[in-house]
């Protein structure tokens, strides 16, 4: 087994519990929001695609990486954009509780 | 020496992009905070790309410009999207993020040369990953925007085929494990994968869609994780795993919230069984009131529960619904929203539509916190939601969602049910609360009825 997969892997675990430590305490209310913002994050993959198209390869692996770019910045921009115009919706109705 | 010093400038501003997409999250905890955590985010991302430009392995721009100009160019409209339509946009983003994920990792296996058979395996799961979340995340979205039909679609022996297909998958990947520069077999691997994303949702129906969309969602971030692993990339494990675990939490509440569990979720194919349960039902009466009547009830009440659902979002009423708020709040009544988990299309879907229509947030209540005061509640006014309020749920144990949490609302003092015909949703159960002596039914479409409410309320006000 690479040394490099049990330090992954040692990220991921953690990785994974700080997300769930985190993920639990937002509010139901903004389970819409949540998926999309994690969409955008996810669409961090955009790094790795920049470097497979910016690589001078194959055509083939040039062409697979401009997809991907294409892809995932759509969503990472895409994703931002929905989260930021949900969020900015919900408004409180502030002193006025009954 | 110096491309070496780079690199760690480099690590260095992931490190700092992977603390803000936590902080991101974390802001996210509070709709107060909750625009700093996309700003947060957005300042994360936008560093991370900004220094992968400098990664010394890119030497050639003018792909990678173009497709981020089309990327925008594509993610901006996508991003401007009207609220009715967001739990297509998210299945779309879904399979988006997977296909980039899957197409990282098909590239990485032609990329020069063969690989071990340790970076073998962690290919073939990456890339069988992204494809079957790539297509099934396809099918979802074509579902939610009702070009495929929202019903399950299913056929004799559908488990036993689509598990073949995926065994088929992963025999393929294990053949590549044993010999990776058995090149054939990987494209035939991708289009199996493919394959079964088609086989895994095309029989999930639309009430089951909050789960998947979870799912697929959690899924989605895996396959970002384990392309990370394929890497060496921690970025994509942290951000992977963020994601992987938001979904997963999401479809454990999904679940939860339907008594039901994953398995049953995905192979189940719900809506079959219960169709010859209701067609078993007796003839029984139901009692329907006008708008007129109905605002009388509702302008002499002093506490009001509302509860939406799917249809309220299909007839996109939330802006009536709005006006209704308005004028009974004006009367002085209490007016407040029951919202269930599921109601919808996604996790969140009804705060979403009610905050576009801008309701107050701190009016719309969870299950858990509103299911005490429906006793104490004058009227309950449910908007195109039907099994979520069903009471069977906690009586009937022959009834297909006997255990569902459900919206207690047939302990109100009136109930009222905004109803387009007596026909039973498509998963075919009936519901005894339209039978209670205390229920009205208000037949015809939300927007018109809760319209004429709203007309009703303001006539009698003058």
């Amino acid at each position: 087994m690479p040394p490099d997969f049990i330090s992954n892997l040692y990220v991921f675990i953690l990785a994974g519990f700080v997300g769930f430590e985190v993920i639990r305490r937002v509010s139901p209310l903004l389970h819409t929001p949540l998926m999309s913002l994690t969409n955008a994050l996810d669409a961090i993959v955009v790094v790795a695609a920049i470097i497979i198209a910016g690589r001078h390869e194959t055509r083939l692996t040039t062409t697979l990486g401009a997809i991907a770019v294409a892809a995932s910045f759509s969503n990472m921009v895409g994703g931002f954009l929905i989260t930021d115009r949900m969020l900015r919706m919900f408004k409180s109705r502030g002193s006025k509780k009954s | 020496m110096t491309e070496l010093a780079l690199q760690q400038y480099l690590d260095f501003a992931y490190i700092i992009a992977v603390i803000l997409f936590i902080l991101s999250l974390k802001f996210l905890s509070s709709p107060v905070s909750a625009r700093w955590g996309v700003l947060a985010g957005e300042i994360g991302a936008a560093l991370a790309v900004a220094v992968t430009l400098f990664n010394p392995e890119v030497t050639q721009y003018k792909w990678i410009l173009i497709t981020l100009i089309i990327g925008a160019g594509v993610g901006v409209p996508l991003g401007m999207v009207h609220m009715t339509t967001v739990p297509q946009r998210t299945a779309l983003s879904h399979a988006f993020g997977a296909l980039s994920a899957a197409i990282i990792g098909i590239a990485e296996f032609y990329v020069g040369t063969t690989p071990t058979r340790f970076q073998m395996g962690e290919i073939a799961l990456e890339v069988i990953i992204g494809s079957l979340t790539f297509t099934g995340s396809l099918i979802a979205a074509g579902k939610l925007q009702e070009i495929l039909p929202q019903r399950p679609i299913v056929y004799r022996g559908q488990n036993i085929v689509s598990l073949s297909v995926l065994a088929g998958a992963l025999g393929l990947a294990t053949a590549l494990v044993v010999n990776p520069a058995n090149t054939l077999l990987f494209p035939i691997m991708v289009t199996v994968a493919l394959l079964f994303g088609i086989m895994l949702v095309t029989p999930i129906g639309g009430a089951d869609m909050p789960t998947v969309i979870s799912l697929l969602n959690s899924y989605a971030g895996v396959s970002a994780a384990l392309l990370g692993f394929v890497l060496n990339s921690k970025v994509l494990v942290v951000a992977g795993a963020l994601d992987g675990s938001s979904g997963f939490i999401l479809s454990v509440i999904m679940c939860k919230a339907m008594n039901r569990s994953f398995t049953n979720v995905m192979f189940g194919a719900f809506g079959q069984v219960q169709a010859a349960a209701a067609a078993a039902q007796e003839e029984r009466t139901v009692r329907s009131a006008s708008p007129e009547e109905a605002a009388g009830i509702l302008a002499a009440a002093s506490r009001v529960v509302v509860v939406p659902g799917y249809g309220m979002a299909v007839a996109q009423a939330q802006h009536k619904v709005r006006e209704l708020y308005d004028v009974l709040s004006k009367k002085g009544i209490d007016v407040r929203f029951a919202i269930h988990p599921v109601a919808g299309r996604m996790p969140g879907h009804m705060n979403v539509l009610l905050a576009e229509a801008d309701i107050p947030y701190d009016r719309l209540i969870e299950m858990d916190e509103i299911n005490g005061e429906f006793a104490q509640t004058d009227v309950a006014l449910i908007i195109g939601a039907n099994d979520v309020t069903n009471p069977a749920a906690r009586t009937d144990k022959s009834s297909p969602i006997y255990g569902m949490p459900i919206l207690d609302v047939d302990k109100a003092r009136t109930v009222m049910v905004i109803k387009r015909s007596m026909n039973p949703g498509f998963a075919g159960i009936d519901n005894p609360l339209y039978y209670m002596d205390r229920t009205l039914m208000l037949f015809g479409d939300a927007k018109a009825v809760v319209n004429g409410l709203v007309h009703e309320l303001s006539a009698n006000s003058h």
